[in-house]
């Protein structure tokens, strides 16, 4: 698929604002100014775009606890993010989800979530309001390896099926669930042909390479939207940083990390891949890094300074009976 | 008025909500029945026949059965409430919910708060649940009162027809998830029942009897058992108030406190296990705000800390009945 120099720049500016916010939050994280568990999507950005660049507002998502990228792909404010990290009053929930709870339900991002497997059932629901309301819109869930062994993603790939909905099942291997290696906690090496076993088509990309990724959810996104129920994608592509920040990573061998940024970068791909075609020119894409560095200097400077919650606010936005 | 059972004032309020608001419909296991099998479609209307016809009245679209996938059910109406609808799941029995806990306690209790206000999540889950049909350990237990510990949902406890339609029409409309128990012994109770819609809020408890020496609390089936105890102690000069709070969270607290003030005795009754319970939470209430006002040590009637068991008699001593509330109320007395 052909995509124009405006829809190119898109895709490369989200791709890139993923790496930036990363990569910022790796270092301010050491300075412990932001509390809690934070898991780094940096390495697997080709595949959050590659997806979304797909989707609409009116279409929904559901990530994970890695979900940061997620939500830039699908064009949550990253003010609000950044905000929400620090834990702020002004954030995306407020300061009362965090990291791991991002959602801007406006946008049809229903929210990382930080239960492995809980989030596929939940993006079935989306896609039966969808199919319910004949809206056209589809409903994606993104799981790690990880959540593939979780009954509740094998539950909601039936129930998928069963009810015919728009879903689709976003499969991204990044070779690690936490500290155990994909080959060794997925039983059977083929995560793809499982989902196939459920009866709906698969359609599998490298992770790094966003034409590929984009092509796959053009097919799988085609398949649901035109009525025939769920579809998947599936991508490997190993994170760049550990599980959590913090992580010592000791289960990687020590280079790993530092020669997959060498090796498998999908910001390197995409620059190579447009810049040879003609498509795009380094100008223009180092203008996008220009711009981007700006916003995450930006929204790190304004969650710094933003107003902190009040202890009050604990007993809003739920329902209190004692 | 009409007389009409639990079963048939439930289909009644799912009939009148299904006929107001386009959004609402149910999803479960058997809701309409007979999907793929070799006889009739919408046969079955959920194991206890309450979804019994929406099918055949609403259409494909507001009816959705599923593949025993508990966990699944509960994620898909969590879903797409966060699209707006108002899903009515069905979970058959309610000891299923050591299957689905995650996708109730993980998911969407906490939608509201986690994203900061952004979205409600207004999903209803029915169960039935509660002992009397020999059903043995896994499909008698209450949970309803493990249920009322979790912050974000709501629990609605009905003890009669009434009660069930008006509070099933007020758990559909609250944008709150809410968690709808459903006693099975209790299906067949009969007592009158309007035809229109009405509400019950959450939170109102229904003083069931009125009388000045002892305060009983009772829920669910125990409601009934403890009306029999104190209608026959009535005959002795002996005069209760009996609370059913209805919902236990919210709890009425209120009208437990004034009852408690007035009498000075309290009594609490349900048929789960003794530990952390409802009985448990209320006597702590009590003790807390109403000390002062009681005359007698609080007493709890609950089922003995054993699994429900399967034989008659066994099921029969696993159930507070009506001797073990007239025990408690002589010795609250004495």
């Amino acid at each position: 698929m052909s995509l124009s120099p405006d829809k190119l720049l898109h895709a490369y500016r989200r791709m890139r604002t993923i790496r930036e916010f990363e990569d910022r939050l790796h270092t301010e994280i050491a300075t412990g100014q932001i509390a809690g568990f934070t898991h780094l999507y940096a390495g697997q950005e080709a595949i959050a775009v590659g997806v979304c660049e797909h989707l609409s507002d009116e279409d929904s998502i559901i990530s994970t606890h890695r979900g940061h990228g997620h939500c830039i792909a699908k064009g949550c404010d990253v003010m609000g993010m950044m905000k929400e990290l620090w834990g702020s009053a002004e954030g995306t929930c407020k300061g009362k989800g965090g990291s791991m709870h991002i959602a801007e339900v406006g946008r049809g991002m229903l929210g990382a979530n930080a239960i492995v497997g809980g989030g596929p059932p939940i993006a079935v629901g989306a896609a039966l309001a969808a199919k319910l309301r004949g809206n056209g819109t589809v409903a994606v869930s993104f799981s790690g390896d990880g959540a593939t062994n979780q009954g509740t993603t094998f539950e909601a790939m039936n129930m998928a099926v069963v009810l015919k909905v728009p879903k689709i099942f976003v499969l991204e291997n990044n070779g690690y669930a936490e500290n155990t290696g994909a080959n060794y906690g997925c039983g059977c090496e083929d995560i793809a042909a499982r989902a196939e076993a459920f009866g709906f088509p698969v359609f599998r990309a490298d992770g790094a390479d966003f034409f590929d990724v984009h092509d796959a959810a053009a097919k799988a996104i085609a398949h649901a939207r035109d009525g025939n129920g769920p579809a998947g994608v599936y991508a490997v592509m190993q994170r760049y940083y550990g599980h959590y920040e913090g992580d010592p990573q000791a289960y990687r061998a020590k280079d790993e990390p530092r020669s997959l940024r060498e090796t498998k970068d999908c910001l390197g791909n995409f620059r190579a891949s447009v810049t040879s075609e003609g498509t795009l020119t380094d100008p223009q894409l180092d203008a996008v890094d220009r711009e981007v560095l700006e916003l995450i200097e930006k929204a790190v400077q304004a969650a710094k300074a933003a107003a902190r919650p009040r202890p009050e606010d604990l007993s809003n936005d739920v329902y209190i009976s004692y | 008025m009409p007389e009409k059972t639990v079963r048939d004032a439930l289909n009644e309020a799912l009939r009148l909500e299904f006929a107001r608001d386009p959004d609402v419909f149910v999803i479960g296991e058997d809701v309409a029945g007979g999907r793929g099998g070799t006889g009739e479609l919408d046969c079955v209307g959920g194991i206890f026949g309450v979804t019994k016809g929406l099918l055949t009245e609403f259409g494909e679209h507001r009816v959705i059965d599923t593949p025993i996938s508990e966990s699944a059910i509960v994620g898909a109406a969590a879903g797409a409430a966060l699209m707006g609808m108002r899903p009515v799941a069905e979970i058959m029995f309610s000891d299923f919910i050591g299957v689905c806990m995650d996708q109730i306690v993980n998911q969407i209790a906490k939608f509201r708060f986690m994203f900061g206000g952004q979205s409600t999540c207004p999903v209803v889950i029915r169960f039935s649940t509660g002992a009397g049909m020999n059903a043995a350990a896994q499909h008698s237990q209450t949970m309803y009162q493990i249920m009322t510990a979790f912050p974000g949902i709501k629990v609605a406890i009905p003890s009669n027809a009434y009660d069930a339609k008006g509070l099933l029409i007020s758990a559909i409309r609250d944008d709150d998830p809410v968690l709808f128990f459903e006693h099975k012994a209790l299906y067949r109770a009969k007592c009158e029942v309007p035809d229109e819609a009405y509400t019950i809020p959450f939170g109102e408890a229904a003083l069931v009897r009125e009388g000045e020496d002892v305060t009983v609390v009772a829920f669910a089936q125990s409601v009934k058992f403890a009306t029999k105890a104190i209608d026959q102690l009535a005959a002795e000069g002996i005069t209760c108030d009996l609370i059913d709070p209805r919902t236990s969270s919210p709890l009425d607290e209120e009208t437990i406190l004034e009852s408690v003030e007035t009498t000075g005795r309290l009594i609490i009754v349900d048929e789960s296990p003794p530990r952390c319970g409802l009985t448990a939470d209320i006597a702590g209430l009590v003790a807390d705000q109403g000390f002062h006002s009681l005359k007698a040590p609080i007493k709890q009637v609950t089922a003995p800390h054993t699994p429900v068991p399967f034989a008659r008699e066994l099921e029969r001593a696993y159930v507070p009945g009506p001797d073990k509330i007239t025990a408690a109320i002589r010795a609250t007395l004495a």
